[in-house]
């Protein structure tokens, strides 16, 4: 039998190359800085491939008196038009509850919700038929805004509510309140590639989908249910997506349902990609909040009570959005202990389109608004706004505070109940704050301000302290299929998905390590229903943490056989096996030590007929949460991080500029540094984006206005700091047993680009030498900064005018 | 025939449809996929290839955003697709660069930031260190949503470190290229790329109903964002006579088809605070192909020329079969997007009077996104000073009216006043008699006059403090000095 190459035994015996903790490159960067790497849209078509585009709704709220599509049916190059009477079997494809029609029957519930489907043989034949269609409608009143949909109890979901303690009462006997609202707007994931999917019917009356899915099971799981078909007809395969953010979560699904009606209809091929346009419209985006606050606070500004409301404006249907709600809640506390508290969390139904999953799945929205409670403390009393933060840091304890059996309050438990048993940020922020210089800088730059006419430098240290687990319980599995070949090379197939974020290369770099062989040995492979079944989503940053985990069950059940057979081979025990250096070591009862190398004992394995592959399964242990009472365990652990931002900010015109970060984020044993760092880097200018140039802006009828990269404005090349100092904490595994004790790192430091909006709101700040605390919604585009100049020298005039 | 090089291979093409785009045409015929789309509108830059123009005996390559270029303007180029860099499994440096620094996670992006890279790379001595403005310049029409741009940026300064691996046939295909007039005959509409004008006279009198193009970036929009059609397209990017840039000693006379990327260098040396706008006009790929006659000729209230241009008095030439004119800039505009401009006219050249040595000019974008992005408002002024008064002065504004134009009443309150503070805070309070702008998604119409009323401040305080850093868009990192800066001293009113 054929070997590698690679494992020539002349070779002198090294160590295996690309396990867990190497900075190994991304599986694909060869691919995709070639053009090589394949995304759906450049698969070659097979013959007859029809493209679809997809009529929408011209009002926020309506009825559908009648539907005319005859002109678009006579439309050149049009095979088929589908309607929701063409639908097969289920029309409703809402992930967990109902409300996701896959086209309108009768009410529509926002502007350019899908109402037919247009299938031609060219994209732009289809999208110009689209324009044919005559559509009469009975226009409703809409539900646009947050404010509206509280005033009239419209909601999604039911309210729910976290209590820990009195609230009430620690208010009462607080000796100062502080209280404060905040309105946080969505964001467009903005994924380069955008929705798509392609379709082509089996001979098993079945589906073969390629979908650009972060959650392939559902994606196949609601194609059968569409065409009512059993689950096992459908395959859905993801090689990779060109980006996903949360946007591809469950937005995904309805592309694939749609071109697989239309296939089902016309027997072909069929391909639905969205224009960045459509993409926009038609796709839900992170949750615009609606937050409010009232602390008590001692003299130390630490806080003694809080009461905190969020409000998601959630769209037209549930989706995601009650997880999400409960996440803004879970993190209302950011890092910080509420003492007695009360979280209310409401999920406003309006007629915009669906909003769902976004990197950080609402805990931004509820960390950001915890941010601000220390920015509106500090200025109340007078005190730099580190200061503050630390002081409220979980597991800070304060003499004063004491439990009603008089001793120290130890200050770990979460207004869910949770104890944050591993406290990282204490030593986080005071390494952090010592390398960024805080305190240095900060006395600079109030000289500076103090000198300078109308560029004023602001600063901030804002920290994360982010949840790790699906909050809903069963998604908190996963399952890999490890193959073993007989030349030594190995296929590693896993539930998760690949936007980017190096989750092949990281579970690649764990069945390395698992057999101590070279990287380049193993195989990723496209993530398919087939290979491994019933997957939850990736997403919720657990991809490496459930994958990685079932990835080394599979190795450690193959390994067992191999380990097994090697001691049953030289007559020894099996603890005297081991892999080391891509070859297996067996200490004979001699006690030799006996090197085979790994290809030539897999192949006398194979021989002695060992299985030489297995499926894994994982379960995260230790987590619950009883929705009855809002008290448990939700996650498994939590992820940290802190950042500092300086800005400089033009009071003249509100334009501004990041000038330096710094930031620290815990990641536990890092599986990857590199790849790490670049989830920190990014995701630190996507915070930095949500916050601050990406502005949805809706029109008064409910019509979104930005929709499209020129209205639209992530941050471009120029908005990242060129002085951008991202370090991993050091030497700090996971207390939990989490795969080789690295952490989860999707999501946690999206919320790191907190400290750019309140350094911003620092810099505005210094105009009133730090008295008053500006009001800034977000995102604070200069408009909304120079606004808040505004506000701000006006509490000036009005404050010098009474002192006067 | 429209006839290019793709990859170094020669093209022919006789009946591709005339709004055919570049991109389109690679992915859907040519069966290259490694370019990609991410918008369609030539904002993300994930299309990006380079053309290659023979200049002086040279090919010269640029950067474009094949989905919205047309394919009858590259008639006589040639086309390097990311396909086209890498020999073998011999990296490109920008591709090497780009794996070695982690530069790509999703890699949607990854093909655009590459042709960009390699633009950087190629049009630079060997060697070379970029400055950091200069990798900005390269990557400001190359959006990427999963890195946050840093080890790109390490890409590019470490391009320097790989051998260089250029497939010379293929970046410098057969020499002897063709003259000819380029077009193409479909049964859906005719595309013509005419060599001189007076083939495109001939052809704008023939066919008054075809639509001229120069760099596309606006027109295309038509068909990619709007879905329409058109079925007669005049390229006239190749007319040597419309491209031209020329000193004369009362003018900078600049052809009605030159870039700005050809434009750049001579604003350098006679309108530098013209050229620095530059940076925040659009990204490199757009600059490469937009003209000056068409951000005139496309007459959107939010195009970032024709107010300076205004300010400066510049004149436009009119020409079609039946002669030429010139007029004033601030006369062209009837009302939104309605210009002076007739049938079978098209626009030769524009032309700007220097500027006289007393004669200071400040041009001001604001915008919610530095790089790249769209006017709320856009200020420019061009002030006399005669000794501390104000002897003369001209305005132009842009996103404050339905075409760009001057404030009358801000000139007139500026006028013969002193200069200072308070002349131009007094000036502020004339903004809403000149204007009354729009709410719309890039402002509201209250910021858009308290942000001219703070840019009129800002103006007069860096006219009176001609050393002092005073626009965030120019601060890069947190050293700034109060030393640098205008004190607060100096907005106090006389």
């Amino acid at each position: 039998m054929r070997k590698l190459v690679e494992l020539n035994e002349n070779k002198r015996i090294r160590p295996a190359k690309g396990k867990t903790g190497e900075s190994m490159k991304h599986e694909s960067a060869e691919k995709q800085v070639t053009g090589k790497a394949i995304y759906i849209d450049d698969m070659p078509e097979l013959p007859g491939t029809l493209h679809v585009a997809v009529g929408g709704s011209r009002y926020a709220h309506a009825f559908i008196k009648s539907i005319d599509l005859s002109a678009v049916e006579k439309a050149p190059g049009v095979v088929k038009v589908i309607t929701v009477n063409d639908v097969p079997g289920h029309t409703d494809i809402g992930p967990v509850f109902p409300g996701d029609p896959v086209l309108v029957e009768s009410e529509c519930e926002y502007i350019g919700q899908p109402i037919f489907a247009v299938a031609a043989d060219s994209h732009e034949k289809a999208k110009a038929a689209v324009g044919l269609a005559q559509i009469q409608y009975k226009e409703l009143e809409p539900t646009l805004t947050i404010d509206k949909a509280m005033e009239e109890q419209f909601f999604v979901r039911p309210t729910h509510q976290h209590k820990r303690g009195d609230a009430k009462k620690a208010l009462a006997e607080a000796s100062q309140i502080v209280s404060g609202d905040l309105y946080v707007k969505g964001q467009e994931h903005f994924y380069l590639e955008g929705q798509i999917s392609m379709v082509a019917p089996t001979e098993d009356g079945g589906m073969n989908v390629y979908s650009s899915s972060q959650h392939p099971t559902e994606v196949q799981k609601l194609v059968a249910e569409v065409l009512n078909i059993s689950i096992n007809k459908v395959n859905v395969e993801v090689r990779r997506m060109g980006g996903g953010f949360g946007g591809k979560e469950t937005q995904a699904a309805p592309l694939a349902c749609i071109a697989a009606i239309i296939a089902h209809h016309t027997q072909r091929p069929v391909k639905y990609r969205m224009s960045r346009h459509d993409d926009m419209v038609m796709t839900g985006k992170r949750h615009d909040f609606y937050n409010d606050y009232k602390v008590g606070i001692n003299e130390q500004g630490v806080i003694q009570g809080a009461e905190v409301n969020v409000r998601g404006r959630c769209g037209n249907s549930p989706d995601l959005s009650d997880a999400i709600v409960d996440r803004a809640m879970f993190h209302s506390d950011n890092a910080y202990y509420l003492n007695q508290a009360t979280v209310t969390g409401y999920r406003c139904k309006t007629h915009t389109v669906s909003n769902t999953a976004y990197r950080g799945f609402g805990g931004p929205q509820g960390v950001i608004t915890a941010e601000q409670m220390m920015d509106d403390i500090a200025r109340q009393i007078g005190e730099d706004p580190l200061t503050v933060r630390k002081r409220n840091l979980y597991g800070i304890k304060h003499d004063s505070m004491r439990l009603s059996d008089g001793s120290v309050d130890p200050r770990n438990q979460t207004h869910y109940g949770q104890t944050v048993e591993q406290e990282v940020l204490p030593a986080l922020i005071s390494q952090l704050e010592e390398s960024a210089e805080y305190w240095q800088r900060r006395e600079e730059i109030k000289q500076f301000n103090a000198h300078s006419a109308f560029l004023k430098k602001g600063l901030a240290l804002t920290p994360v302290k982010f949840g790790i687990s699906f909050t809903v319980q069963f998604l908190n599995q996963a399952g890999a299929l490890v193959h073993v070949y007989t030349d030594g090379s190995i296929q590693v197939n896993h539930g998760g998905t690949e936007m980017g974020q190096g989750l092949y290369i990281k579970v690649a770099q764990v069945v390395a390590e698992e057999f101590q062989v070279d990287l380049d040995t193993i195989q990723v492979s496209a993530t398919r229903t087939d290979k491994v079944s019933n997957t939850s989503p990736t997403a919720a940053s657990s991809g490496s943490d459930l994958n990685g985990m079932a990835a080394q069950d599979a190795c450690r059940r193959i390994k067992s056989g191999l380990v097994k057979h090697a001691a049953d081979l030289h007559k020894t025990s099996e603890d005297k096996v081991r892999f080391e250096s891509n070859h297996i070591v067996v200490i004979n009862d001699e006690d030799k030590e006996i090197w085979t190398t790994f290809p030539d004992f897999v192949q006398n394995a194979y021989m002695a007929r060992v299985p030489l592959f297995s499926s894994g399964h994982y379960q995260t242990p230790k987590i619950h949460y009883n929705r009855e009472t809002g008290q448990g365990r939700p996650f498994f652990y939590y992820a940290h991080g802190a950042s500092v931002s300086e800005v400089l900010v033009d009071t003249l015109t509100g334009e501004y500029k990041v000038t330096r970060v710094d930031i620290l984020q815990d990641v536990g044993r890092s599986l990857n540094p590199a790849i790490d760092i670049g989830q920190i880097e990014g995701a630190y200018i996507q915070g930095m984006g949500w916050l601050t140039t990406e502005d949805l802006v809706w029109s008064d009828n409910g019509r979104l206005l930005s929709n499209g990269p020129a209205t639209y404005k992530i941050p471009a090349v120029g908005d990242t700091p060129i002085d951008f100092r991202v370090k991993l904490m050091e030497q700090l595994p996971n207390s939990e047993e989490t795969i080789y004790r690295s952490k989860a790192v999707g999501e946690p430091p999206f919320m790191l680009g907190i400290s750019a909006w309140s350094a911003l709101r620092d810099a505005v700040s210094s105009l009133a030498d730090y008295r008053f605390s500006p009001p800034m919604n977000t995102p604070a585009t200069p408009e909304c900064v120079l606004n808040a100049v505004n506000i701000t020298k006006s509490f000036v005039a009005k404050t010098s005018a009474n002192t006067k | 025939m429209i006839e290019l090089y793709i990859n170094g291979k020669k093209v022919e093409e006789h009946n591709v449809v005339p709004d055919m785009t570049v991109l389109r045409y690679l992915r859907t015929t040519k069966n290259l996929p490694g370019t990609k789309e991410g918008c369609g509108s030539g904002d993300c830059g994930a299309c990006s290839v380079l053309a290659g123009d023979m200049v002086n005996g040279e090919w010269r390559y640029k950067t474009i955003n094949s989905c919205i270029t047309f394919l009858s303007q590259l008639h006589n180029k040639s086309l390097i697709t990311v396909e086209g860099l890498s020999q073998g499994s011999q990296l490109h440096p920008a591709q090497q660069a780009m794996v070695d620094k982690h530069g790509s996670q999703c890699g949607f992006c990854t093909p655009g930031i590459v042709m960009s890279l390699t633009a950087l790379f190629e049009n630079a001595p060997p060697n070379a260190d970029f400055s950091l403005h200069e990798v900005y310049d390269a990557l400001s029409g190359n959006l990427c949503r999963c890195t946050g741009y840093k080890p790109i940026i390490d890409a590019a300064n470490a391009m320097k470190n790989y051998p260089g691996t250029i497939d010379v046939s293929i970046w410098t295909p057969s020499t002897e290229r063709p003259v000819d007039e380029g077009g193409s005959d479909h049964s859906e509409g005719q595309a013509w790329t005419p060599k001189t004008e007076e083939a495109l006279k001939q052809l704008l009198n023939d066919y008054p109903d075809a639509r001229l193009v120069a760099g596309a970036t606006d027109l295309a929009l038509e068909v990619t964002q709007m879905h329409r059609r058109i079925h007669k397209l005049v390229a006239i990017n190749q007319i040597a006579s419309l491209k031209t840039i020329t000193e004369t000693r009362d003018y900078l006379v600049i052809g009605g088809a030159a870039t700005f990327t050809e434009i750049e260098p001579f604003l350098k040396g006679s309108f530098p605070e013209f050229a620095a706008l530059m940076s925040r006009f659009a990204s490199r790929q757009i600059k490469n192909s937009a003209t000056m006659g068409g951000n005139i000729a496309s007459a959107s209230p939010i195009g970032d020329a024709p107010p300076v241009l205004i300010a400066l008095n510049a004149e436009i030439e009119i020409s079609s079969l039946s002669g030429s004119r010139w007029v004033a800039l601030d006369t062209f505009y009837i009302d939104y997007k309605k210009t002076i401009l007739g049938t079978g006219e098209y626009i030769r050249a524009i032309r700007i009077p220097h500027r006289k040595a007393t004669e200071q000019l400040k041009v001001y974008k604001i915008s919610k996104r530095i790089e790249d992005d769209i006017s709320a408002v856009l200020m420019a002024i061009n002030i006399t000073q005669q000794g501390d008064k104000i002897a003369a002065v001209r305005t132009g504004f842009g996103g404050m009216a339905a075409i760009p134009k001057a404030g009358a009443a801000i000139e007139a309150a500026l006028l013969n006043q002193p200069m200072n503070v308070n002349t131009f805070r007094q000036a502020g309070l004339k903004v809403s008699e000149d204007f009354q702008p729009f709410n719309d998604v890039r402002a509201s119409a209250n910021y858009r006059i308290q942000v001219t009323q703070g840019l009129l401040e800002k103006c007069a305080l860096e006219m009176l403090n001609p050393q002092a850093t005073s626009r965030v868009e120019n601060v890069c990192t947190a050293k700034l000095h109060s030393d640098n800066v205008i004190a607060p001293s100096a907005q106090e009113c006389v």
